[in-house]
């Protein structure tokens, strides 16, 4: 890290030069305020890369202002006739705000990446050990009904109900966050991914075998 | 005040009116059936047209052991009599291999080359052997050239549409044609984004549209969300291979069917296969606005009389048409929508026109669909767009999604995808993968572009060795691999093992693509037969010049012709036959060396003129008055 620094000219202070003019700026500045050139992107966390603060209940309004924002100016679009050093930065901008908008628009990727933040990630997506009682319950439950299901509609019926059952929990979720019970948005979110999963299975079977999937 | 008649420019630098004013980029739809070129100046998007008013160009190219390629209107009239020359529907073949053509009654409407199972297709014509990335090239060189007519300037920048649901390979080949042609590409936009640029921006539209493009070779159907100047794709998807062509083929087929219930078989020939699908085609245009009607087709030399009606066009088509219904519910499933969120959806592609497909996307989204921008040029227009906010600065912002997949073979053959298919691009993603046996010193790292979970079944892009692993227990390595998709929906893998930090990126070279190698050899031809263009230029430019030098010349003798002695008018009239001469023949240097020789015999003349002048000029002008009558006159 100190090593990047030295080489990227850092300084203690969170300054660097500009690549272009050697005006000293911030780290996370993303144009240079002396010639305007375009800079490296600075190493940030998706709330901090789109100007939010971390938290769970973001309105999506705010969320997709900041990013339709910063990508309007950023966007390798906007340096079609640019130097290739530019067009590389701009490129690198762009993948990252595309990156924390997709992490951040999702709830259950936003819970997760929370807790990560705070220090205290989820088990890995599908390893690790569940010691939720009522989760490992519910689950062999729907994935009985899931198997046994006859047809569209009773599939449908099992997507809605496992549905209801997300919205429920997102609305827990917010409250375990707000209180910074981190431990219960642990539990509930490990729930959450759970209910995603087999909505995206439950979706794939009514889809069936001729959807716009192509071999 | 001086006469000016025998300035001669260098070679090169007459001025033509190509003259380099840097800014301006157009924008392409290189069509399977049609392609064309716009342009667009304060966000008002304009097909350009040739001399006849046509803005489509039939993505046709003729070739010609003897003579350059010919392309378009001309092209499709050879394919009529000599169809063995002519290549049509290129597109489908982009990024392709052999095995991904389609036969007509077991026979393909091209010749290849045998060996082109693993690698790019090459087809035999007219004596040449010619990769798609070639006719696509000679397609984009005529688009080029009509742009440089109609706006009489160089073109060399260009934003160019492609299938959203184009793989890697397909856009790669697209890139590369460009190159040939000698056309930067901006940016490679997906063509339903462009087709909601055109019509967003023309009507202010915001909310959830739907765009369903069906083209001559190609199906797209994309999920945006207008608001503001930005067009978000929310999900893609398609059909690189369905189109308007597949509904030729189909019609053909059941024609040449009743030809063998009539005991009429026999095996068909390249050419027979071309005219077979050539008549389907105009039955199919026929059908499109009237009940039914018959065609007649000759193939071996017996012709044969075949009826069709509209009810046994759409028999002929409903599951083709059926399947582009499921693949936009799925689309719509991704983008997580129902069709009634939907506020309109968008037709573009000429296959759009046929009757049962307005009325199955009808009945898919509940409403009627909007094509009052025409179908066939929305997507020019979107593209010239683009290329305009690209070069001049706009405000809209156009955000797309990659349409497939991208993983990597794991052990027994299975994907692991990295990017998931509609991810907002450009976009980046890492995978650590480890060895599975011990002392491992090398991986190979096979990437693939699809949905489906066996390598097998998906499209293979690309693969490449990561060596200099230092050998480990099994597991122990880790090896990090990253792939960035860009803007154009390229991509790029790097790969590095994170223990000693040995890393190696590849730019993807798909494995239906053309290796550097091949790329350079036809940049090099490409580069020849310019050198040909340039030559005849230069030839123009003297003849011009020449021409020029003459009746000026002729015009001077009839002024002043008195102030010559006879041997010297002689002479100048002999070096101007000598001129004459040159000027007939083609060689350039023949005609500078005659003008030369006529500039070295008139130069006492114009001397002579230039004095006579000025003594006529002067006569009777009192000499005070002289200063200011000459500043007024002279405009140097």
């Amino acid at each position: 890290m100190s090593l990047d620094r030295v080489i990227s000219g850092e300084t203690a202070a969170g300054q660097r030069p500009c690549w272009s003019c050697q005006a000293p700026l911030s780290v996370r500045a993303a144009f240079c305020h002396a010639c305007g050139r375009i800079q490296p992107p600075a190493a940030l966390d998706h709330f901090r890369r789109l100007n939010l603060a971390p938290r769970f209940d973001l309105p999506t309004a705010d969320l997709e202002q900041q990013y339709f924002g910063l990508q309007r100016s950023l966007h390798p679009d906007r340096f079609a006739g640019k130097s290739s050093r530019e067009k590389a930065l701009s490129l690198q901008h762009a993948t990252a705000l595309n990156e924390a908008y997709d992490v951040l628009r999702q709830p259950l990727r936003r819970g997760e990446y929370l807790l990560e933040l705070r220090g205290r990630p989820l088990n890995g997506a599908d390893g690790g050990t569940i010691d939720d009682e009522e989760l490992l319950t519910q689950a062999m439950a729907m994935r009985e009904r899931l198997a046994d299901a006859a047809g569209e509609a009773e599939v449908l019926a099992l997507i809605a109900s496992a549905e209801a059952d997300a919205a429920a929990i997102l609305a827990e979720i917010e409250g375990a966050f707000a209180q910074e019970d981190l431990a219960s948005a642990a539990r509930l979110l490990t729930r959450l991914r759970y209910l995603a999963k087999l909505t995206a299975e439950a979706r794939a079977r009514v889809a069936g075998a001729g959807s716009g999937v192509q071999a | 005040m001086s006469l000016q008649i025998l300035e001669i420019f260098e070679p090169g630098e007459t001025p033509l009116p190509h003259a380099e004013a840097p800014g301006i980029a157009v924008g392409i739809d290189l069509g399977t059936t049609n392609s064309l070129v716009a342009l667009s100046r304060d966000a008002k998007p304009e097909v350009l047209r040739d001399a006849a008013g046509r803005g489509m160009l039939p993505s046709v190219v003729a070739y010609d052991a003897a003579r350059p390629p010919q392309v378009g209107e001309e092209a499709r009239r050879v394919l009529l009599d000599e169809p063995e020359r002519v290549v049509s529907s290129v597109k489908r073949l982009m990024g392709r291999g052999a095995r991904d053509i389609k036969a007509l009654a077991g026979r393909l409407p091209y010749e290849i080359e045998p060996d082109a199972a693993e690698r790019m297709i090459r087809l035999k014509v007219a004596g040449k052997s010619l990769t798609p990335v070639e006719v696509s090239a000679d397609i984009l060189r005529a688009l080029k050239a009509r742009a440089e007519t109609s706006l009489a300037r160089e073109v060399t920048r260009a934003v160019i549409t492609v299938p959203a649901y184009f793989d890697d390979a397909a856009r790669t080949a697209t890139r590369d044609a460009a190159r040939l042609a000698g056309l930067e590409v901006l940016r490679l936009v997906n063509e339903p984004t462009a087709a909601a640029l055109a019509y967003g921006l023309d009507r202010g539209a915001e909310g959830l549209y739907a765009v369903y493009d069906l083209g001559g070779g190609t199906f797209d159907i994309s999920v945006l969300r207008l608001e503001k100047g930005v067009f978000q794709v929310l999900a893609t998807g398609g059909d690189a291979a369905l189109g308007g062509d597949d509904f030729d083929h189909l019609i053909a087929q059941q024609f040449l069917r009743q030809r063998e219930e009539d005991g009429g078989g026999g095996d068909l020939s390249v050419g027979e296969a071309k005219q077979a699908l050539l008549t389907a085609r105009i039955a199919k245009e026929c059908l499109t606005e009237h009940t039914d009607g018959e065609w007649m087709l000759e193939v071996g030399g017996r012709q044969s009389r075949h009826r069709l009606d509209i009810a046994g066009f759409e028999a002929l088509i409903a599951p083709l048409v059926a399947r582009t219904i499921t693949t936009a519910k799925a689309v719509l499933a991704d983008a997580g929508l129902a069709p009634g969120e939907v506020k309109g959806v968008v037709l573009v592609g000429g296959s759009t026109r046929v009757p049962l497909v307005r009325r199955e996307v009808a009945a898919l989204f509940g409403r009627a669909p909007l094509a009052d921008i025409d179908p066939d040029e929305v997507v020019a227009l979107g593209a010239a767009l683009q290329a305009e906010a690209l070069t001049g600065g706009g405000d809209t912002l156009l955000l797309d999604v990659t349409p497939l997949s991208l993983g990597i073979e794991t052990m027994g053959g299975l994907v692991e995808k990295v990017i998931a298919r509609n991810t907002a691009i450009p976009a980046a993603r890492a995978q650590e993968f480890t060895t599975y046996q011990d002392g491992q010193t090398a991986m190979m790292i096979h990437v693939v572009q699809g949905e489906r979970e066996l390598v097998a079944q998906n499209r293979s892009l690309a693969r490449f060795e990561l060596q200099g692993i230092p050998p480990m227990v099994a597991g122990a390595a880790r090896i990090r691999v990253t792939f960035a998709v860009d803007a154009d929906g390229l991509l790029t893998v790097s790969a590095e093992e994170r223990t000693t930090g040995l890393s190696q990126a590849v730019v993807v070279k798909p494995s239906y693509g053309l290796d550097e190698e091949e790329m350079i050899a036809m940049l090099r031809t490409a580069m020849e037969n310019a050198g040909e263009d340039m030559v005849l230029r230069l030839l123009t430019e003297a003849r011009v010049e020449a021409e020029r030098v003459l009746l000026a010349l002729d015009a001077a003798l009839k002024a002043d012709a008195g102030l010559l002695a006879a041997p010297e008018l002689a002479t100048i009239e002999r070096r101007m036959a000598l001129l004459r001469q040159a000027m007939a023949a083609e060689d350039r240097h023949a005609i500078t060396a005659a003008l030369e020789a006529l500039d070295q015999a008139t130069q006492d003349f114009a001397a002579r003129r230039m004095d006579h002048g000025i003594r006529q000029a002067l006569k009777g002008v009192a000499l005070d008055r002289l200063a200011s009558r000459l500043e007024a006159e002279d405009p140097s």
